[in-house]
């Protein structure tokens, strides 16, 4: 089955290898022998074996087995796109909820707006939602934003959800190709960021459809099944049929 | 004979007062996922004991002085409800569960790989809604199940089990009755893929003898709710076994 993808970034190069079957593995189990394989993420070498250390399904890629985990907390990595919650406002930075451990920072110099010193509140204050990048994570977790870049901005309007980090891929599908009948059908505007904050702006039918979508995306997005179920809801998409 | 005076705890026939053989378990009955507001959450049944636990985070630690530049901190509250037993427990922390979070936040932290997250906290909430004997380990089994519920990368599952001695005769996972009137009590933590134990506690005494017989029959039960623990979280995804996924 093709449909488990790694999450964004992760190159999948020609000739690859895919499991005939997906296995489930639970933290300690023995997923193989570590001859001639490398341990990959969500995994770890003990003694002749490589054994999971999370809850997730087994992966074999380009001879590295990792576990693509069911259930996952967010943790930055630099050039992700993320949606964040202004938690706290300083004379000249903001402290943005990232959906990870840590809050990101988001200095006055990365802004997209010139912002003068004590000024900061009157661009953005405490709850806003701004769509940004991350700059850098250092070894402490520090995470620094950027608003600046192409689309980077403060979102005014439409509403955000969460999803489960895991299920990013399945809500944008092989090359965004689910992403984009989703857009066409709801005929809204859709930000899936990478810290599984998803951002619909749209009539309020398109935007009703798109709940019942993430919905799906959040019961059932680790299910086989998945695809069928969505494309029995786009059915009665307003946009029709992608 | 030991123990308190006439309290007969075996049976002439050897059985235990409530039937099991020496080296027989209460029954056991693990469940992932119960509680939806939780990032990880599991609901343990072991004999009367009920143990509900639920995992937040990794999440930023406070306040800062607990903080660790180089890993994350296990922050485990053990609270027993106070209709968990006849005897109304009044509610807040107390000496023992203190020292039952303790010890519990110390055996997670050898298998949660604690260092992937530097700076954070792990919150682990570990509540008993019944008591009968043995609750420690049953927080403990529960809270592994959480963890792993939560995506908390782990070396492995740990399971927490007691043996102990009641009338000179060592039996594995004691009852109430067992537990207050009998002579040695072994709760473990043990890693049963491995084998390794990463919490001990002894209450009363125990010959050399007496102690490895203690731990061959908690490796034995372990490796037994060890099943039952994967069996739960692969029950919660995957749609060949069934469940809900």
């Amino acid at each position: 089955m093709g449909w488990r993808v790694g999450r964004t970034g992760d190159k999948r190069m020609s000739g690859a290898e895919t499991g005939a079957e997906l296995r489930l593995v639970t933290p300690g189990e023995a997923i193989g022998a570590s001859t001639g394989v490398r341990a990959g993420t969500g995994t770890l070498s003990q003694g002749d074996n490589i054994i999971a250390t999370r809850v997730g399904w087994v992966k074999e890629l380009n001879g590295t087995v990792s576990v693509d985990p069911i259930n996952a907390a967010y943790m930055p990595r630099s050039g992700d796109l993320v949606i964040g919650v202004v938690e706290s406002v300083r004379n000249n930075l903001w402290f943005a909820d990232v959906n990870g451990p840590f809050n990101g920072l988001l200095p006055m110099s990365l802004a997209p707006w010139k912002v003068e010193f004590g000024a900061a509140r009157i661009h953005m204050d405490v709850g806003d939602v701004m769509l940004a990048r991350v700059q850098e994570v250092d070894e402490a977790h520090n995470v620094v934003l950027t608003m600046k870049g192409v689309g980077l901005r403060r979102l005014k309007e439409g509403m955000m959800s969460e999803i489960s980090m895991n299920h990013i891929s399945r809500l944008r599908g092989d090359g965004d190709s689910t992403l984009r009948a989703l857009k066409e059908a709801s005929d809204c505007r859709i930000i899936v960021a990478e810290n599984g904050r998803v951002w619909v702006d749209g009539d309020a039918a398109g935007v009703s459809f798109m709940r019942q979508v993430l919905d799906l995306v959040r019961s059932g997005g680790h299910r086989a099944t998945f695809d069928a179920s969505l494309e029995a809801i786009m059915n009665d998409a307003p946009g029709g049929v992608a | 004979m030991g123990g308190y005076g006439d309290i007969q705890l075996l049976n002439e026939d050897g059985s235990r007062l409530d039937g099991r053989a020496i080296d027989e378990m209460r029954e056991v009955e693990v469940e992932a996922g119960v509680l939806p507001a939780a990032d990880g959450s599991a609901w343990v049944k072991h004999g009367l004991n009920v143990a509900v636990c639920a995992v937040y985070g990794p999440m930023e630690a406070h306040p800062r002085k607990i903080q660790r530049q180089d890993r994350a901190v296990i922050d485990v509250r053990y609270n027993m409800a106070p209709f968990s037993t006849s005897d109304r427990i009044r509610p807040g922390f107390n000496r023992r569960s203190r020292e039952i979070s303790k010890v519990t936040a110390e055996a997670l932290e050898s298998v949660v790989l604690v260092e992937r997250y530097p700076r954070s906290k792990i919150r682990v909430e570990i509540e008993i809604l019944a008591a009968e004997a043995g609750t420690r380990c049953v927080g403990i089994t529960a809270a592994a199940v959480a963890l792993a519920d939560a995506g908390i990368p782990m070396r492995d599952l740990i399971v927490g089990v007691a043996s102990g001695k009641v009338e000179d005769t060592v039996v594995l996972d004691l009852d109430k009755a067992e537990d207050n009137y009998g002579q040695a009590d072994l709760p473990m933590g043990i890693l049963p893929t491995t084998g390794e134990i990463a919490f001990l506690q002894m209450d009363g005494d125990l010959s050399v003898e007496e102690f490895n017989t203690c731990l061959e029959y908690n490796m034995k039960a372990a490796k037994e709710i060890h099943v039952l623990m994967v069996d739960a979280l692969k029950r919660r995804y995957d749609e060949k076994n069934g469940g809900e996924a």
